[in-house]
């Protein structure tokens, strides 16, 4: 990698554009296959994700959710962790929310709760990444296995809660209150009101806010404070890094608390927001859409912001699809999600020696026309 | 009591058999240093094939070929960008089991229409369970005769054949030479590189392995255990296998063991659901459904024994310069 014969801007821009092209020129096979015109669906999918104020509330309530997973793989990544859990810590999240918000609901006013709920969320988020972090650290034991593990621990632990604890009194469906009106997050809509805007009512809000501002937390951290150089310096080369006086053990915590929390950050847009009640599998995969996510972003906040997008318009415009499409539903867009990941993940170093050698072989035709330009 | 214990038993034979298959998969993948977590969406992906050719072509042996076709397909894919491109294998595992979730109910809906699942499968088109020689004769003799009768007669021939292959696989990993390069190829591959030996077409080859191991326990779920296949059928059970694989320390029969540990929890949670236990009360299943991870995640922190993987798992190979 260190004799790299390209320029940073094709490393950067071009080949993850390259790797994505790929992705979706499979995917359109895919389409093709199952009789679908992938233009036709691709037309769908951005009419349904932009053409419409409702559509695009929908994108972006998504891209919340993705931000924040998207964001936690990054910062676990930055490390050289790989933080496969954030469906767990998501949904445990959810339960710190989901316990405040039944808890207080009735006594707090929104500005006193929103603390409160935004701290639930990420202390049962950082908590159960805590057990994975601390058996890596202290124990040796592999972070993605046990993250892998509590993943299905948090599952089972939420259907006991649901089924048992938090279903409402005298009713079968496993489902908690709805909680107080005051107590969900503001939507878009209404946000926009207060600046005297008029926008399509839909599931975007607040905590796309708070989703952007931890971009610029996660960006301040990793490349602004020494913490973030002591966890770039761990994830390029942990023996440098130990032999430059870093705590490895406390520094694998630290990152993993930060990843468990921002993980659990999405429950504020999902329970708090969205669903203002607690439901089972509210999570449904976010998490590991993350991984994709962080993947097609470079693990860089900027990055991870555009792919969140990205796949907010995936997920929206692949609801559309299914309402114009009866062929397709929307497990297709878990297909376009992993062949992302598998292009932009898996093979990602399968084009970087074929556009090294066109670049390489670009350079030399324009210095060779350079030096005939300059002969004639 | 003896019956109840009987039938316990019986159920967590059945429960294990994709368990054993799949951990035995994962064995030679993660033995010649390939990490795999991509087993869940084999046997889902292989389930599928199982079924769909099964109720296309109504031949049982073509739905089982076809089963181990996809999931060996998978595993070279998995194989291409780990060994290859020298890709994650992690993200390349994650990137297969979301393939397979997805594909198999998109290409379901297409081909079938029933939102995903297949037709459902006559009992001629299914591995239906075997009666072996004299179990009905010897099925009123107390003791033996319920043992042999209910628990060791009267399964499907994949289960047979799951546990035929424990054996089988210990011999061809501890006890052949391509066993030796294989297990040298994820402890030391340089080793193996400097004795001549190609350490990627032997990762390539535990992949196909694995790839057919995977089928059949794919196949099992679908046209055995089931008749037909319903989406995100596998539901973890490649998982709980990958968690036997370590729970058995990466060794043959400490991983039947550790199947056959989880099958019989499985069972278990079945059987105790709304059951009221002397002393402890009513357990609810979802403590038990938890009980392997929580095991696995134990024995990994060295809590319970030590296991400790193959040296050179997950590391892509490079060729020194």
């Amino acid at each position: 990698m260190n004799d790299s014969k390209i320029p940073a801007w094709v490393s950067i821009i071009v080949l993850p554009l390259i790797n994505i092209l790929f992705a979706f020129a499979f995917s359109a096979i895919i389409f093709l296959a199952v009789d679908v015109n992938p233009i036709e669906a691709a037309q769908t999918m951005i009419n349904g994700a932009f053409g419409y104020q409702e559509g695009i509330g929908y994108t972006f309530y998504y891209a919340t959710n993705f931000i924040f997973t998207g964001l936690a793989v990054a910062v676990a990544f930055s490390a050289g962790l790989f933080n496969i859990g954030g469906e767990g810590q998501a949904y445990i999240g959810g339960l710190g929310v989901g316990l405040v918000c039944l808890g207080l609901d009735h006594t707090l006013p929104f500005w006193a709760l929103l603390p409160i709920t935004m701290f639930a969320s990420m202390a049962f988020g950082a908590l159960w990444a805590l057990i994975p972090a601390y058996l890596q650290a202290y124990r040796g034991s592999h972070i993605v296995i046990t993250t892998i593990m509590f993943n299905f621990i948090a599952s089972s632990l939420m259907v006991y809660l649901m089924v048992n604890v938090l279903n409402q009194k005298g009713q079968m469906a496993p489902v908690s209150r709805v909680f107080e009106d005051s107590a969900g997050l503001p939507g878009f809509h209404t946000i926009a009101g207060w600046f005297g805007y008029c926008f399509a009512e839909s599931p975007m809000n607040l905590s796309f806010l708070i989703a952007l501002l931890c971009c610029v937390l996660v960006w301040l951290l990793l490349w602004r404070t020494r913490w973030g150089y002591a966890i770039r310096a761990m994830g390029s080369s942990p023996s440098a890094a130990e032999y430059g006086g870093i705590n490895r053990k406390r520094l694998i915590i630290i990152v993993m608390l930060i990843s468990g929390a921002l993980s659990g950050l999405l429950s504020l847009n999902e329970v708090q927001g969205y669903a203002q009640q607690l439901k089972l599998g509210f999570v449904a995969g976010y998490g590991f859409t993350g991984i994709a996510v962080c993947l097609i972003g470079r693990n860089h906040p900027f990055g991870i912001v555009l792919a969140s997008i990205l796949f907010g318009i995936l997920y929206q415009g692949g609801a559309e699809l299914s309402f114009d499409f009866p062929n397709i539903d929307r497990e297709m867009i878990q297909v376009v999600q992993a062949l992302v990941v598998l292009f932009s993940g898996a093979l990602s170093l399968m084009l970087v020696k074929p556009t090294e050698r066109l670049f390489v072989y670009l350079d030399e035709k324009k210095k060779s026309n350079n030096t005939s330009a300059a002969e004639a | 009591m003896y019956e109840n214990i009987i039938l316990i038993l019986d159920a967590t034979l059945r429960v294990s058999a994709p368990l054993i298959l799949a951990a035995l998969a994962g064995l030679f993948s993660e033995r010649s240093g390939i990490v795999n977590i991509a087993l869940e969406g084999k046997i889902l992906s292989s389930a599928f094939a199982a079924a769909a050719t099964t109720s296309v072509t109504g031949s049982i042996m073509l739905g089982l070929l076809a089963a181990m076709f996809t999931s060996t397909l998978l595993s070279l894919l998995h194989g291409f960008a780990c060994i290859t491109h020298r890709g994650d294998q992690i993200v390349s595992g994650v990137a297969i089991n979301m393939l397979a979730a997805g594909l198999t109910v998109t290409l379901g809906r297409y081909w079938f229409g029933l939102g995903g699942q297949t037709p459902p499968l006559s009992n001629d088109e299914r591995f239906t369970s075997i009666t072996l020689p004299g179990a009905d004769a010897v099925a009123d003799i107390p003791v033996i005769g319920l043992l042999y009768s209910e628990l060791i007669s009267g399964h499907n021939i994949l289960v047979y054949l799951a546990l035929l292959l424990v054996p089988v696989c210990w011999w061809i990993i501890f006890k052949t030479r391509f066993g030796l390069r294989l297990r040298a190829a994820g402890e030391n591959p340089h080793a193996v590189d400097t004795a001549g030996i190609s350490v990627a077409w032997l990762r390539y080859r535990a992949l196909i392995c694995a790839g057919i191991l995977t089928g059949i326990a794919g196949a099992y779920l679908s046209t055995a255990h089931s008749a037909g296949f319903v989406p995100n059928m596998s539901a973890g059970k490649g998982y709980i296998a990958l968690a036997a694989l370590i729970f058995g320390k990466w060794k043959p029969v400490p991983v039947l063991f550790g199947c056959l540990l989880f099958g019989f929890l499985d069972a278990m949670a079945i059987r105790l659901q709304g059951a009221e236990l002397p002393f402890i009360g009513e357990v609810p299943v979802q403590a038990i459904e938890i009980l392997p991870y929580v095991l696995t995640v134990l024995l990994l922190a060295g809590f319970i024994g030590r296991a400790v993987g193959p040296k050179s798992i997950g590391v892509p190979y490079v060729k020194s310069r």
